[in-house]
């Protein structure tokens, strides 16, 4: 059992370690990045749970980001000064409500962030079962065609809709007060607490994805992606299984979207685009589909690679050519874990052959 | 995209006419070369698969055209008049253009059917999509007759491209929403029958067009995939495709 744990402590070592190199190298602005990285290698892990265990693909979860995102941006944001009623002096009272200062020095009464928090995950769940449930039934390019079909909607939703900022977006969203005294910020003077927080809740995921591909859900979901028709005739509700993954991937990407909405204050319609999902199964494919550990490692090497801008206007072709080159030579994903004991058969049997991109 | 840019181009140096049709053939020539470099040798590749590296290589090509031909909005001029003159039939007004559009798509139609049903090729090429393995049997080269779908079907959305763009101007990323539409038409109408998609084509932009009565113009994409979703939850034969020959083709 306490192997299980090993591989985290030693990715909380890391991190660590990373940290102290940009202490001592003086480069501690790359934490920003690394921060925002950490957001979405929370998207990449629970779309590694749904693409690699549960073996249904989606190309919209950009789409579940932006509704998390853009649902917590909209009830922080959106004075309530204005509208009175009854709904919102209840909520005044019950406390869920904060008022603060806004930038022309009037009052702004906004909903506090946890509350709207909890409304972005509970409308991410709503949606999420609702889509999933006539989605999974499909198969194959259909599948990706309706998932690739939702995240366009969500895209154009909030690209058409006046009260989400159309094309500008919403700024100026607060912090998120995690804790008394831990504010979620893209403040540079809280910039290596965010830092730990942010991987410390990727770590969190880790360990709840860890167990729950060992526990018996996990093997029935392994059975399900082996085999669809054996695991039901096993007695496995498969449907159910396949279900309640959707939504678990799609409760992490709505968790991010919320979380990198406080933590950069803002949120664009370019974050419910296509090429965002499009990046993220990239990524979960160049990891190894059912290999938790190589998508996050690559989301944190490729993420970062394109969020400093390494890859200059070539962004989106990057990650065009990764999903190409894996789908051509490596459909089962690239850091499998089988990975070296087939690279040893392919030497031995055909040299030839052996071509990882 | 393609097709209407590379016209774009090639039409300030050569005429309107030799220009779209060289726009065309190199567009064929793009379908062919992008069909046997990154299709052709993969042994019995998934459709899911397959549709994925399409979407790799549509955002490749897309990147590509950003940086050869900028974010720039451009258009042809029209074949005929103008954007301002109009012909009257029968009391309504329609600009020219339109009826290029109209009569080009419905040329394509009767040549694709005929096609399909007259010439030994498009018959081949019906063997291999109904069953590859027995069309190989019989001798077909089932390899080319995938490049040559790809030729014929990038043939088409390149002079679709050249027909509509001086009406709806091309953009580098004015592709990607286009392919997402002819997926529905495809689906609404039931694959591989190019009448019925006609149909449903025009049931398509007709609930869109209307739609705007109802909903906000930006919803209108939103639409048209909302559309096909539906149609894949419901019936995803099409509904002028038979559920028997859906069966045929794996879902």
């Amino acid at each position: 059992m306490a192997r299980r744990y090993l591989p985290i402590a030693a990715f909380a070592g890391l991190i660590v370690a990373i940290q102290l190199a940009t202490l001592f190298s003086g480069t501690a602005y790359y934490l920003t990045q690394l921060t925002m990285t950490a957001y979405y290698s929370l998207v990449i892990v629970g779309l590694c749970m749904l693409i690699g265990y549960a073996g249904q693909i989606s190309l919209g979860h950009a789409g579940f980001f932006a509704i998390g995102g853009y649902v917590t941006a909209f009830l922080t944001t959106c004075n309530l000064n204005l509208h009175p009623g009854v709904i919102v002096s209840l909520l005044g009272k019950s406390g869920a409500l904060v008022a603060r200062p806004d930038a022309y020095g009037g009052s702004l009464l906004t909903v506090h962030p946890w509350l709207a928090c909890a409304a972005a995950i509970l409308l991410t769940v709503v949606i999420a079962y609702l889509v999933g449930g006539p989605v999974l039934k499909l198969k194959g390019h259909y599948l990706a065609m309706a998932t690739l079909g939702f995240g366009i909607i969500v895209y154009r939703m909030v690209l058409g809709t006046e009260f989400l900022g159309a094309a500008d977006g919403i700024t100026d969203v607060p912090g998120f007060p995690l804790l008394p005294g831990v504010l979620i910020t893209g403040n540079s003077s809280a910039r290596v607490s965010n830092y730990y927080l942010a991987w410390g809740l990727v770590i969190l995921g880790m360990v709840l994805l860890l167990n729950l591909i060992h526990s018996r859900v996990g093997r029935a979901l392994a059975a399900v992606h082996g085999a669809e028709d054996a695991a039901g005739a096993m007695g496995i509700p498969t449907a159910r299984y396949k279900l309640n993954t959707f939504v678990l991937s799609a409760v992490f990407a709505a968790l991010a979207g919320v979380l990198l909405t406080h933590y950069n204050g803002g949120i664009g319609p370019s974050e419910a685009s296509v090429m965002k999902s499009v990046r993220y199964v990239a990524i979960v494919a160049i990891g190894g589909m059912a290999n938790l550990w190589g998508a996050l490692s690559m989301s944190l090497v490729l993420n970062y690679l394109s969020l400093r801008g390494y890859f200059g206007t070539y962004d989106d072709a990057v990650f065009g050519l990764i999903l190409i080159l894996i789908m051509l030579f490596a459909p089962d994903g690239l850091l499998r874990r089988h990975l070296f004991s087939d690279l040893k058969r392919a030497i031995s049997r055909n040299p030839v052959e052996e071509e990882a991109p | 995209m393609l097709g209407g840019m590379t016209a774009v181009t090639l039409n300030q140096f050569i005429p309107l006419p030799l220009a779209i049709l060289a726009a065309v053939v190199i567009t064929m020539i793009v379908g062919a070369i992008i069909e046997i470099v990154f299709i052709r040798w993969l042994h019995k590749p998934s459709v899911l698969r397959m549709v994925i590296i399409t979407i790799g290589i549509s955002i490749l090509i897309r990147e590509t055209a950003l940086h050869i031909w900028g974010e720039s909005v451009r258009a042809l001029p029209y074949f005929t008049g103008s954007s301002v003159s109009s012909i009257n039939l029968g009391g309504v007004y329609i600009s020219s253009q339109i009826l290029w559009v109209v009569g080009i798509g419905a040329l394509v139609v009767a040549a694709l059917t005929a096609f399909f049903n007259l010439t030994m090729l498009g018959r081949q090429m019906r063997a291999c999509s109904a069953n590859r393995d027995a069309a190989r049997l019989c001798g077909i080269n089932a390899g080319n007759m995938v490049t040559l779908s790809f030729m014929v079907s990038a043939a088409i959305g390149a002079l679709g491209g050249c027909i509509i763009c001086p009406i709806t101007y091309v953009q580098y990323d004015s592709g990607t929403p286009l392919a997402i539409k002819g997926f529905t038409v495809a689906i609404l109408g039931g694959l591989g029958n190019s009448t019925a998609a006609v149909g449903a084509g025009m049931i398509l932009g007709i609930l869109e067009s209307f739609s705007i009565w109802v909903l906000p113009t930006a919803y209108k994409e939103a639409i048209s995939i909302a559309i096909l979703l539906a149609i894949l939850f419901v019936k995803p034969s099409g509904i002028f495709g038979s559920a028997e020959a859906a069966r045929l083709k794996e879902f």
